[in-house]
């Protein structure tokens, strides 16, 4: 295996160890738990939207370094966006870590959260990486399934 | 005696220490289960021709081997089946559906892997009884008192693991089974943990059913046993219903063959009944004393070394003499799976999650654990592998624990 600090790098182990998007926000308007039942690992999201647009995002639960820090860079490179705009950046990351995008200027959309990269060589940690994205697309596939097409349809 | 050589997979220097979830296979083995796949492959029980008839001979055999490894008292007691979780559901269904009804009571224990839990929460479910549980202490171990309070004159089933997969405890199941059976109730040992460590005598022992799987003790994957006393398992009825556990089938009905066979339904795994013979033969020509001997060395040392490092919490009994071959530990505040991804860069092999034991992970307060987990072709080199490399995992990780 290649070496290890470029996956346990410093963006990863700041954001495992000691994230400031892991709190609790006032009132979200969406709050889905995250689970891996083989290794335990448990996220809740919460999210705040402004019309269409992502305001605020927060994670409670516990896990390894990989799934912590996953959850808090997509935070990080969530918010702010529109819900159309963060469909596309899960997208790309999902493809990044299953090895199916690797074209350098379409990963640029993904910002900090294309340190994770070096995690598609470590296929026992896939799936600790996409926890938070695959929870994210759960709850905007879930919302827009569920009403008119739109996240905000379940207020 | 060099064991590591028999173990053709070692040797590209890998430090193997998830033997608890399932062990190597030492070349005489895999040249068994090989010669019988080359040499004498038939389908038992059904040819007239001498082809069919040697792998039935190959086949019954065995069973008679496994009846004297274990001491049991006749072969039909012994059941072949695909792993002990299925000689479990076996138990649950044949025998717990059957016997158990309202406000009785089923006892297991916090310890008990999945696969002795679950199907007891089914069948309390199904018959409205009760599923009760014996807790450890802070040795990690089950009090006495414990098994006195909770088998009762009401408890018709006991299950118990004989050795913890995730803590090494070694329970007291001779006081357990003695126990049971003065309230009336029958005992189940899971013996998957303790039979590739320990002489297992089920007479002595006076188990009700002991059941193991075959991966765990050098034999090849998808082959179990289930050993059961021969009045209970002649009065219960077949698990799965199919081919060659027949006598005369009608339409609409069928009147079903005598033990063994009544419990083995369809062709069976004779290449992986073959590999267990032959494994049992490699433990043999060992010797259960040998391979005391070899793992108390190897285990006594690593507890002695993990000890030594205080950013560990170890989950282990302070009693040697009530511990086996599985140690669970972690590096206090970093994830396990962060700690066996680091180890596997080494080329140590470690399991980290919650070992099939939820259960027990919330009773001790935590998610997972790491678990090395040791046998007889390990050395003190392989600990002081796994020790350099939780320094290396530990190293990286100090600056950001929060403390």
């Amino acid at each position: 295996m290649e070496d290890l600090t470029d996956v346990y790098n410093e963006l990863i182990m700041e954001h495992s160890m000691n994230s400031y998007n892991k709190k609790k926000l006032d009132n979200p308007d969406f709050e889905e738990i995250g689970h891996n039942p083989n290794c335990g690992d448990e996220i809740t999201l919460e999210i705040k939207l402004n019309g269409n647009i992502i305001e605020d995002m927060a994670f409670s639960g516990h896990g390894c370094a990989i799934s912590q820090a996953s959850t808090s860079v997509m935070i990080d490179t969530l918010k702010g966006k529109t819900v159309e705009e963060a469909k596309e950046i899960i997208k790309t990351f999902i493809g990044m870590i299953k090895r199916e995008i690797a074209d350098e200027e379409e990963l640029e959309k993904l910002e900090d959260a294309i340190a994770f990269k070096n995690v598609s060589n470590m296929p026992a940690r896939v799936k600790c990486a996409l926890l938070a994205w695959h929870t994210m697309e759960d709850i905007i596939s879930k919302n827009e399934t569920s009403g008119k097409g739109n996240i905000n349809c379940c207020n | 005696m060099n064991i590591k050589n028999d173990f053709p997979i070692l040797e590209n220097g890998i430090t193997y220490l998830d033997s608890g979830a399932t062990t190597q296979k030492p070349i005489q083995v895999i040249n068994a289960v090989e010669k019988y796949y080359k040499t004498i492959n038939a389908n038992p029980h059904r040819g007239a021709y001498s082809l069919s008839i040697e792998a039935t001979e190959a086949y019954e055999n065995t069973r008679t081997k496994i009846a004297k490894f274990i001491n049991a008292k006749s072969r039909e007691e012994i059941i072949f089946s695909k792993n002990a979780t299925e000689s479990l559901n076996l138990i649950a269904y044949s025998y717990g559906m059957e016997n158990l009804k309202k406000d009785d009571e089923i006892v297991i224990s916090i310890m008990e892997h999945h696969s002795n839990l679950v199907p007891w929460q089914k069948v309390a479910k199904a018959t409205s009884s009760r599923l009760n549980y014996m807790y450890i202490n802070d040795e990690f171990e089950i009090p006495d008192e414990e098994i006195e309070k909770k088998i009762t004159d009401k408890t018709k089933i006991v299950g118990i693991t004989h050795v913890s997969n995730v803590l090494g405890t070694i329970n007291n199941i001779e006081k357990i089974i003695k126990y049971a059976h003065k309230k009336g109730s029958i005992v189940i040992v899971d013996g998957s943990q303790s039979i590739p460590h320990m002489k297992i005598d089920v007479q002595k022992l006076n188990a009700d059913f002991f059941v193991f799987s075959g991966h765990k003790m050098f034999a090849p994957l998808g082959i179990g046993v289930l050993y059961g006393k021969k009045e209970l398992l002649n009065q219960m009825t077949p698990f799965l219903m199919g081919g060659d556990m027949i006598e005369y089938v009608y339409e609409q009905e069928t009147t079903f063959a005598p033990l063994p066979n009544k419990f083995e339904a369809g062709t069976q795994n004779v290449g992986g009944v073959i590999g267990l013979g032959s494994a049992i033969d490699y433990i043999e020509n060992i010797g259960y004393d040998k391979i005391k001997e070899i793992e108390e060395e190897i285990v006594n040392y690593a507890v002695q070394e993990l000890r030594k490092l205080d950013y560990l919490e170890l989950y282990l009994t302070p009693n040697n003499k009530n511990h086996s071959g599985v140690i669970s530990f972690n590096i206090k505040g970093v994830h396990p799976h962060d700690v066996a991804s680091i180890l596997d860069s080494e080329g140590v092999c470690v399991r980290s999650g919650n070992h099939c034991a939820q259960p027990l992970m919330r009773y001790l307060g935590i998610d997972s654990t790491c678990r090395a987990s040791f046998y007889i072709y390990n050395t003190k080199e392989d600990v002081d592998k796994l020790v350099n490399s939780l320094n290396k995992a530990y190293d990286m990780f100090k600056k950001y624990i929060k403390q």
